[in-house]
């Protein structure tokens, strides 16, 4: 048996916020730790699951300040479980998904106008079959730093799926696409690379920003922090 | 209220709701998760379509397939629209933007699974339903569909035969609320859940919309097919996919010893595997030949579930395996239009039966069943919408009844342990209401489930909480799960034989006679089940 510590909270208690210390099973996966605490010990515990196997993206929490799938993480002794970031926390690790589900919106990540006779060869398909591959486990958007500052940043995934559709040879419009990345987009992330550090799904977010990067200059945009430089010296 | 609302955003509701949009009606997709969480994100294999862009392949072949598989229990004219749009239904996931695998000159590429005479699967890698599920999401949130996500269904309201909404928590908060529509389709996908623990589904497979469809006065049909898949980790249930086989893997008993073509048709080879686990054997998937660079590049999914899960690396070791339930053909019986008994109440997908799969599905069509059949139900709902108009519900008497019911729920004794129960009626449906059954087995389960009703009061929950109480939900849905249960098992009693994934080991033969052609119905009455088999000689 192992201990590790779970972070709780609770918006009608009082403290609201406390660390719980459980005695788990050595080798399970941290899911069916929490599994077997709800089910044995504490029903009042609170968390999301699916599929057990990582491709449905429900169980996304941080371990020792870094995000993992609790199916697909075995935890150790005194390991730290606590709530992803950049999301009101509902009640212990499940947190309010909504926001950052609004991203993809905001983003226009879908195929915007449909080509009829576009071809789409092994080749487009291998260069985003990795971005294709997200879950929306959300883990992403929990690690980047850009949300501490700027919580309007459409953030990492919603990045990558544009990027996805950008690429497409099916898709006629992306200049709408990369004309609503500009603002809290492209250019506010700052390429620290933590998004990449964390996908279960082994993508990259932070070089998909750098390709959107310069499909947005070759349309004509402008990296405004270079722009506002420029007016910087104007104003004063 | 919107005109059109969908129970459920897997493939059949999210391809119900882009029709129904299509169709000029504003349209509502409820469910209990979000919808990219939903189970068609598990389908790895394929979809079907006879494309023949890698093999010879015709839609005839297709119907054959289909029809052979089904056991004289699927209907020729659904299993004929069907195939033939299962090519203009490719076109369309190709055209929203699905990254299919491709051929040369930009072809959907296509494979071979169990049963099928050609290689007729379309993919996207091991990640078929995943790619196609996230598409169609961007698809629809591109159309303005309207998410009403996190939200539990508990009942249909229903008046003088017909749908006006549904009744559903709010997890967030743990309101209930009533939710208005001029039409409904219930796409809340199948109940292998019963299977706890010997199940490749998702935790949250428990037949919630099959289960509230049959108490608001649906029929319910064919409950007693449950398709097995062959190869799941031993401890776990998690599937390792059949392109383990395809590729050439082995399976062996603790002797060493191959006991089967492994690439004989799903309920052969799982049975072939219950019979020597019965017999005292373990049984092991082994891919060791295959080669590390192999498996890799071609099964790099199995792989890391095997270390994970059972400890094992497949490059060296045996992967542990058992045979556990996967799907159920089974479910809300509907007519040619995908409508139920109720009026404006439409059914798709795995909680549905539209007699496609009969008595064991083909790889590959499911996720063909929920495009092209989703697609019809969120048309035929569209059009009810038009033609019907909205009602007001004369009486609040359903809102009432659920919001007083889950009030209640915490007052409940809990002196049982409903998790405990749970496991339980996994362990012995997996032992019972498996791979092979015989009445004597299947009337102490059907024993074990009745004491569990009577018991349901004596269980309850010790989270008292409003805000997202899932010890809450977790109980409605074995709630949901004990009333499917017994419509199982009825179902499996009655049938005195052995057709498809229904394995009866004291009727082993088909009994086309008797039964050829013959589907169970189960029902409600006043609450009590009835159960019969239609036209049985």
């Amino acid at each position: 048996m192992i201990r590790i510590k779970i972070r709780r909270f609770h918006a009608r208690r009082e403290p609201q916020e406390l660390m719980q210390e459980w005695e788990v099973k050595e080798g399970s996966t941290l899911l069916e730790a929490l599994t077997s605490i709800k089910c044995e010990k504490d029903p009042t515990l609170t968390f999301r699951s699916g599929c057990r196997s990582s491709v449905c993206g429900s169980c996304a929490v941080r371990v020792n300040g870094k995000e993992v799938l609790a199916c697909a993480y075995k935890p150790e002794e005194g390991d730290l479980v606590e709530p992803r970031r950049f999301a009101k926390v509902i009640k212990d690790l499940a947190v309010d998904e909504s926001e950052a589900f609004k991203t993809l919106k905001s983003a226009k990540a879908w195929l915007g106008e449909p080509k009829e006779d576009a071809v789409v060869t092994p080749e487009d398909e291998k260069r985003t079959e990795r971005q294709s591959d997200c879950i929306l486990c959300s883990s992403c958007y929990s690690a980047c730093p850009v949300l501490e500052t700027n919580p309007a940043f459409l953030g990492p995934f919603a990045l990558t799926r544009d990027w996805r559709y950008v690429v497409d040879p099916r898709e006629g419009d992306i200049k709408s696409k990369i004309d609503t990345i500009q603002r809290n987009g492209v250019w506010d992330c700052t390429l620290c690379g933590e998004c990449t550090a964390v996908c279960p799904q082994g993508i990259d977010p932070k070089s998909d920003i750098l390709m959107l990067r310069t499909k947005s200059t070759q349309m004509g945009h402008m990296d405004p922090n270079m722009g506002s430089f420029g007016s910087f010296g104007l104003d004063f | 209220m919107s005109d059109v609302l969908i129970i459920g955003g897997g493939g059949a509701g999210l391809c119900a709701a882009i029709a129904a949009k299509e169709a000029g009606v504003s349209v509502n997709v409820l469910g209990k998760t979000y919808p990219i969480r939903s189970q068609t994100s598990m389908a790895q294999g394929g979809i079907n379509a006879a494309l023949g862009n890698v093999g010879e392949d015709s839609i005839e072949a297709h119907i054959a397939d289909t029809l052979r598989s089904a056991h004289t229990l699927g209907d020729e004219n659904m299993i004929r629209r069907l195939c033939e749009k299962a090519p203009e239904a490719i076109g369309w996931l190709d055209s929203i933007g699905v990254p299919f695998s491709r051929l040369e000159g930009g072809r959907v590429a296509q494979r071979r699974l169990g049963g099928a005479g050609s290689e007729r699967a379309c993919y996207a890698q091991d990640y078929t339903g995943l790619k196609i599920l996230h598409t169609l999401y961007d698809t629809a949130l591109g159309m303005g569909v309207e998410f009403l996500d996190e939200l539990f269904m508990l009942n249909f309201i229903v008046e003088e035969g017909r749908v006006l909404g549904v009744t559903a928590i709010d997890i967030g908060s743990g309101e209930v609320r009533a939710i208005g529509a001029k039409s409904v389709v219930v796409a809340t996908g199948g109940y292998s859940g019963l299977y706890r623990g010997f199940t490749t589904n998702s935790s949250a497979t428990t037949g919630d919309g099959t289960a509230a469809a049959v108490r608001a006065g649906c029929v319910l049909s064919d409950m007693e097919f449950v398709q097995f898949h062959p190869t799941a980790l031993k401890r776990s249930g998690i599937l390792i996919s059949e392109s383990a086989r395809g590729a050439g893997g082995y399976l062996l008993n603790s002797k060493g010893e191959r006991f089967i073509d492994e690439l004989k048709p799903r309920d052969v080879v799982a049975k072939a595997i219950w019979e020597q686990i019965e017999s005292g054997e373990d049984v092991y998937l082994d891919i060791r030949h295959l080669g590390e660079a192999f498996i890799e590049e071609n099964l790099p999914q199995e792989r890391k579930l095997a270390k994970l899960y059972e400890g094992v690396d497949p490059v060296i070791d045996l992967i542990p395996i058992k045979p556990v339930a996967h799907y159920t053909m089974g479910g809300i019986e509907v007519d040619s239009n995908h409508m139920t008994k109720i009026k404006g109440l439409f059914a798709a997908g795995e909680c549905a039966n539209a007699h496609v799969h009969g008595a064991n599905r083909l790889g590959g069509n499911s996720l063909l069943e929920t495009v092209v059949f989703g697609r019809e139900a969120g048309e035929g709902a569209a059009q009810f919408a038009r033609e019907h108009g909205s009602v007001t519900p004369a009486s609040s008497g359903q809102f009432e009844k659920d919001r007083g019911f889950v009030a209640a729920i915490p007052q409940f004794t809990n002196q049982i342990d409903f998790y405990e129960k749970r496991d339980f009626m996994g362990k012995i449906f997996y032992r019972n209401v498996g791979i092979a059954r015989s009445e004597m087995g299947l009337k102490g389960v059907l024993a074990a489930i009745r004491q569990m009703q009577k018991e349901l009061p004596f269980m309850g929950i010790a989270d008292k909480s409003m805000e997202f109480n899932t010890n809450l939900l977790e109980f409605i849905e074995f709630g949901n799960m004990v009333e499917l249960a017994e419509i199982v098992l009825v179902s499996a009693i009655g049938r005195n034989e052995s057709r498809g994934a229904h394995q009866r080991e004291d009727f082993p033969a088909e009994d086309d006679e008797k039964f050829g052609g013959v589907h169970s119905l189960s029902w409600k009455e006043q609450g009590v089940l009835c159960n019969e088999f239609e036209g049985m000689r």
